[in-house]
């Protein structure tokens, strides 16, 4: 489903990601890990076409397609979606009129009919039942005067609506009390199917106990410098990142 | 400059679809301003002598007023010197017969002309639950529902019948709350006005549908010159709406007009604008000088005046549509969406005057700026020494789009005693390119993005609009913006 090829990033003039490498299959689910400023957020960021961030070099293809040539909105039509560590404000725009413009762009992108208000509506509050937000939330201005909780249940929510090819999730568990990431945790597992793919971003082992990734990655200083299976995490966690970096240095 | 800066910036092809001209036979004077064109024009509608007496001393105060200080020069604008002896004061289509204008007598040109801005005239066509008064250059070629709302009592007419038919209720009126000495253009227009709609709400009657008044300039090189005078006796209310559009020409028009309400004992009324006037082009050429006195007058105890008002239009715009709280517990309100793209400029703001005791008023005002466009709130509110417990709050914030662009906030406010209270809270923000980015990551294109995040900054003006003309100035920003953006 994609495929990251030789990957480097910078921002502002600076290098950030550099010759990076990562096979994902439809049907998985990849964690990538790494201590503060090793270049997750970047990855996350680049994938979805952050205009800050310059590609300088590598290739990733997505679905066949040349990701890095497609225009954000293209990429999010072609069900690429990343769930923002850090959600925008639009204030006076409803939660429920943002999702209907949202849906309506990517149905169109498919050539589906337009959804009007009483069908979006609809799906909104099945899919607001998931993050256990009371219909409320659909009227107040997107992520505006909302916690930090709050947001990132929002993220979930509009990836329940959007139903996303690829989510990428960027460190959507940081800052969440345990309720909160069991909420974010059931809505990741609920998208897990064998035509869909999902990369956890994330700086702790902690939401991998509620979503059990079949791949681990170590970023480190812009690449990737060890992959496991799930196990890896759990190394991690009881090591610490600095054991990683020991290891690679001695390699 | 960040990339979307650069295409936020370049807003140059505003597509401006009310841009065309009809083709129709018209009566029109000479350019120029004397006591005869006055004179004729007063004679053209037969008007009693009150009126021309009237006209003749608005024309006598402006002369006065242009021979010493001119124009008001106070306003952020900067424009060429108008030649008032070069401006047609009055144009008229030719009618198809004699007496009073019916539908089958107007010129199927003109109805085609309405049909076109959206604005069917026609007994079958005609919008449901709108009553409409359509203005064409000098004057009204057609109110719709006038039998209907007559059964209510209610007076809904051009301006011209309703000096024939009601002149003791005009002569009450006229200039009662914005004397022909209030100001040049006030005064100007006091001389010249040729017609504008006239509304009569009796007491105690809500009126079942929105009142509408379309404004269309056509002819070149005229003025536009009306006046709409809306009078909601005790107890009533009343919600109208105010339309307008002129053909794209290279030369600026002028429109000034003045607008006057007066609310007795618990009336409300509701005054929603959306201001489409021709801009002018990228370069600043053309468009139209839109310089208007709006006033409401809250005469008896508990009265209530809203105006809302979208003014994406104009190359000039000069406005402050004001409440005069003159009862007791009357309440003021002015909601404003203010666009200003390419080089268009808007000087424009309200004055609330508390003279009543618990008056309360609120300033809604949001300015959006893009292009070279400049922006500017002006407000004035003066809370005077009877006026205890007065209260009012403004909100006045600037979205600015790029960064050739320019808002400027003007408030003046007046308190003469120590019971009332003023709040006054303004802010100036952009479209982040974060914004823009999250919308994209949504799959927005980058233009449904902006008008969103536009429209969520003009939400509490928009609320207050009738939905149909919420829709209508949502799509006009979505227009004035189009390719704001790449």
């Amino acid at each position: 489903m994609l495929s990251i090829r030789d990957l480097s990033v910078g921002v502002e003039g600076k290098t950030i990601l550099r010759h990076l490498n990562l096979q994902v299959r439809a049907g998985e689910v990849h964690a990538v890990m790494g201590p503060n400023g090793s270049g997750k957020s970047t990855l996350a960021q680049a994938l979805a076409g952050h205009p800050a961030y310059t590609v300088t070099g590598g290739e990733v293809t997505y679905l066949g397609q040349d990701l890095l040539a497609m225009s954000p909105e293209d990429r999010a039509r072609a069900g690429l979606f990343l769930a923002f560590q850090y959600p925008i404000e639009i204030p006076g725009v409803s939660n429920a009129a943002f999702l209907k413009a949202a849906i309506n762009e990517l149905r169109a992108a498919r050539g589906l009919d337009e959804l009007d208000a009483m069908d979006v509506l609809e799906l909104l509050h099945e899919k607001l039942e998931l993050v256990e937000m009371d219909r409320s939330f659909l009227n107040r201005p997107v992520n505006e005067g909302f916690s930090g909780g709050e947001k990132k249940r929002n993220e979930i929510l509009q990836m329940a609506v959007l139903a996303p090819t690829l989510a990428i999730l960027d460190e959507t568990d940081s800052g969440l009390d345990i309720d909160a990431l069991k909420i974010v945790a059931g809505g990741v597992n609920r998208l897990r199917r064998p035509d869909n793919a999902i990369i956890l971003v994330t700086h702790y082992q902690r939401i991998l106990q509620y979503v059990e990734p079949d791949h681990v990655h170590v970023l480190v200083d812009g690449h990737i410098v060890k992959s496991a299976g799930k196990e890896l995490a759990l190394e991690l966690e009881r090591k610490g990142y600095d054991w990683i970096r020991d290891e690679v240095a001695t390699v | 400059m960040s990339t979307s800066t650069k295409t936020l910036e370049a807003l140059a092809t505003r597509d401006y679809k009310w841009g065309f001209v009809s083709d129709i036979e018209a009566d029109t004077l000479p350019p120029g301003l004397n006591e005869d064109v006055i004179r004729l024009i007063s004679a053209k509608k037969a008007e009693p002598e009150f009126m021309l007496e009237w006209r003749l001393r608005a024309y006598r105060h402006w002369s006065k007023l242009a021979r010493q200080a001119g124009e008001p020069k106070w306003a952020n604008v900067t424009y060429p010197p108008i030649d008032y002896q070069k401006i047609v004061y009055y144009s008229a289509p030719k009618r198809q017969g004699e007496g009073p204008a019916s539908l089958d007598q107007v010129d199927p040109k003109l109805l085609e002309t309405f049909e076109k801005l959206g604005i069917p005239l026609s007994e079958q066509k005609r919008l449901a639950g709108v009553a409409v008064d359509a203005v064409f250059d000098s004057v009204s070629v057609a109110t719709t529902f006038k039998e209907k709302l007559a059964e209510l009592g209610v007076v809904f007419c051009s301006f011209s019948e309703a000096v024939q038919n009601h002149p003791d209720l005009v002569q009450k009126y006229l200039g009662s709350v914005v004397p022909y000495t209030d100001n040049f253009y006030a005064a100007l227009n006091s001389a010249v006005f040729s017609d504008g709609s006239f509304c009569y709400i009796p007491r105690g009657v809500r009126c079942p549908m929105e009142l509408s008044t379309y404004f269309r300039i056509n002819a070149a090189g005229s003025g536009q010159f009306e006046r709409t005078l809306i009078v909601a006796e005790e107890g009533s209310y009343v919600s109208y709406l105010e339309g307008c559009t002129a053909p794209m020409r290279d030369e600026n028009q002028l429109h000034a007009a003045v607008v006057e309400l007066v609310a007795q004992e618990g009336a409300q009324i509701k005054y929603s604008t959306v201001q489409n006037w021709y801009a002018g082009d990228a370069e600043g050429r053309g468009g139209i000088f839109n310089f208007v006195t709006k006033r409401g007058k809250c005469a008896g105890r508990g009265a209530r005046i809203s105006w809302t008002q979208v003014e994406t239009g104009s190359a000039i715009t000069w406005k402050y549509p004001s409440v005069i709280l003159q009862a007791d517990d009357s309440i003021g309100e002015f909601y404003s969406v203010a666009l200003t793209a390419n080089r268009q400029q808007a000087d424009t703001g309200t004055k609330m005057l508390h003279i009543g005791k618990n008056t309360r008023s609120t300033i809604i005002s949001k300015g959006i700026s893009a292009g070279r466009g400049n922006n500017t709130y002006r407000g004035l509110v003066r809370i005077l020494p009877r006026a205890t417990n007065a209260r009012n709050y403004t909100q006045c914030d600037s979205l600015l789009l790029g960064d050739r662009c320019g808002a400027h906030t003007f408030p003046y406010i007046e308190v003469a005693n120590a019971s009332s209270l003023a709040e006054h809270e303004a802010s100036t923000s952009k479209i982040s390119d974060e914004q823009l980015f999250y919308c994209k990551q949504r799959g927005l294109s980058g233009d449904n993005a902006v008008s969103m995040i536009i429209n969520g900054f003009c939400k509490e003006v928009f609320k207050n609009l009738p939905m149909e003309f919420a829709v209508e100035a949502t799509k006009l920003l979505g227009v004035s913006l189009e390719g704001s953006i790449g």
